[in-house]
């Protein structure tokens, strides 16, 4: 077991946890934040993607332990992303999503890509985003609703 | 798909690490950025008892250059370099590689240590450092040492360090101006390991170094590397079947498509 501080969604949190419990599980089932998804556990899908730090990183990649002193944030602590709310528009206007599994993660790496690449065109925003796995779109959709929000801010 | 039970604790500086490991023996782990090692743990294809992290150590964090040679700390991440952590040329160069490790979110933790120090043949750092000359400085509780990369990668996933030995950084020198770099790499997807690995610097300052990687075994660093530089497809595949003697003719014919390409690169 660890001791272990950290900010998750801006709020302040102390706990102890095993130490072999990755900050997905973590997030799931002691703080209740269900929004951050596991599928492969092993880093190919992407569905578990988080901000750490304000960077995305793979949850089920990381451990809780060796998150002493650092920021998360989860699918739900984007409310006042103002960037954040401009993709969900862009991902409801798109159809960027069918069951929704893959959408947490997604927007984690769809705001990292406005953020990080603002001038990227489609075969950029492809190439970002070939870590993160859609069973359902066919990627069309996410694909127009990013390059709809990197063109709306560009403009 | 979870890991198994260990013990966790994060160093503060690499006698605390070496320390540390020493003390745990063969069931202890460094940890990097821990985007090979918890895959592994989550799949039980590793179970350390004990875990050093590394990640934050400062010695082992961040890039200096002097009098021509980079330092590179073993905890910097393949996100670091490829936003520009290392300057100049090399860092032009390294900042290409890094770019096409895997996904952003993975690169965001990976470390050029990890990487180097897990060794797996079809890993992008193995084989372009080693193109690029670097030489490996290595952490134990009695002292460093540093060797050639040729020296400390012995096979696939297999490199020269004790149990209680860190690597705490990878020297570089400054590749000189007429330096001619390719890097050329066969993947089914982006970010996925490659199937076929060719990395070439010509340097008419300072030598010629060919490596093909992505192989069975450490990737190879060929002998006489100039006088291949331009060769054709036929003797790529002969200079690839030398050092590779198991690979089937798909794999020798990838590995000789790529090699071809980068030696017409630095021809160019
Ligand atoms: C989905 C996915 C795709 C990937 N694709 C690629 C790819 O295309 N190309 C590529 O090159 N890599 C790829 N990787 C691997 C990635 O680059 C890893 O970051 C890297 O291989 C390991 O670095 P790490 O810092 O995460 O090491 P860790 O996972 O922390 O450790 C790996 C090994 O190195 C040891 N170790 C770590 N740091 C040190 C140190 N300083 N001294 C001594 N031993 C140490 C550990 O004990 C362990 O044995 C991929 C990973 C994932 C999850
Ligand atoms: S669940 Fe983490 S990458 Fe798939
Ligand atoms: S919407 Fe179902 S996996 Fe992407």
């Amino acid at each position: 077991m660890s001791g272990v501080s950290l900010t998750v969604n801006g709020r302040k949190i102390a706990r102890e946890v095993a130490d072999r419990v990755h900050l997905g599980d973590f997030l799931r089932e002691e703080l209740n934040l269900t929004g951050t998804h596991l599928a492969c556990e092993h880093g190919v899908c992407g569905a578990c993607n988080v901000l750490l730090n304000g960077v995305p990183v793979r949850a089920c990649l990381q451990l809780t332990a060796a998150c002493e002193g650092a920021e998360i944030t989860t699918i739900e602590g984007h409310d006042d992303d103002a960037l954040m709310a401009e993709l969900r528009a862009a991902f409801t206007r798109h159809h960027g999503l069918q069951c929704g599994y893959c959408t947490p993660g997604m927007l984690a790496t769809a705001r990292d890509i406005v953020l990080r690449l603002p001038d990227a065109d489609e075969d950029r925003v492809r190439l970002e985003l070939a870590g993160n796995l859609c069973r359902c779109t066919g990627y069309q959709g996410i694909v127009a609703a990013i390059r709809q929000v990197l063109a709306d801010r560009r403009a | 798909m979870k890991a198994g039970d260990f013990s966790y604790r994060r160093a503060g500086d690499v006698a605390e690490a070496t320390a540390a490991l020493a003390e745990a023996g063969w069931d202890g782990k460094a940890m990097g950025g821990g985007q090979s090692l918890m895959p592994m743990m989550n799949l039980r294809l590793a179970q350390p008892t004990q875990l050093v992290d590394v990640s934050a150590v400062p010695a082992m964090r961040g890039v200096s250059a002097d009098a021509g040679v980079v330092r590179i700390g073993a905890a910097t991440t393949h996100a670091e370099i490829e936003d520009g952590a290392v300057p100049g040329r090399l860092g032009q160069i390294m900042a290409g590689i890094a770019a096409d490790i895997a996904y952003r979110a993975v690169r965001n933790r990976g470390t050029v240590g990890g990487s180097l120090a897990h060794a797996d043949p079809a890993a992008d750092w193995p084989s372009a450092l080693l193109a690029l000359g670097a030489r490996i400085v290595v952490a134990g509780p009695a002292g460093g040492r540093t060797l050639a990369l040729e020296e400390f990668q012995q096979g696939a996933f297999w490199v020269a360090l004790e149990p209680e030995e860190i690597i705490e950084a990878a020297e570089l020198d400054e590749p000189g101006p007429a330096a001619r770099w390719s890097y050329r790499k066969y993947c089914r997807k982006p970010g996925e390991f490659a199937e076929a690995i060719a990395a070439v610097l010509h340097d008419p300052g300072g030598g010629t170094r060919v490596v093909v990687g992505a192989l069975d075994a450490a990737p190879a660093l060929l002998a006489d590397g100039a006088a291949l530089i331009g060769a054709d497809l036929e003797r790529c595949r002969a200079a690839v079947a030398a050092v590779a003697p198991g690979l089937d003719d798909y794999g020798l014919q990838l590995h000789a498509a790529m090699l071809r390409r980068a030696l017409a690169e630095v021809a160019a």
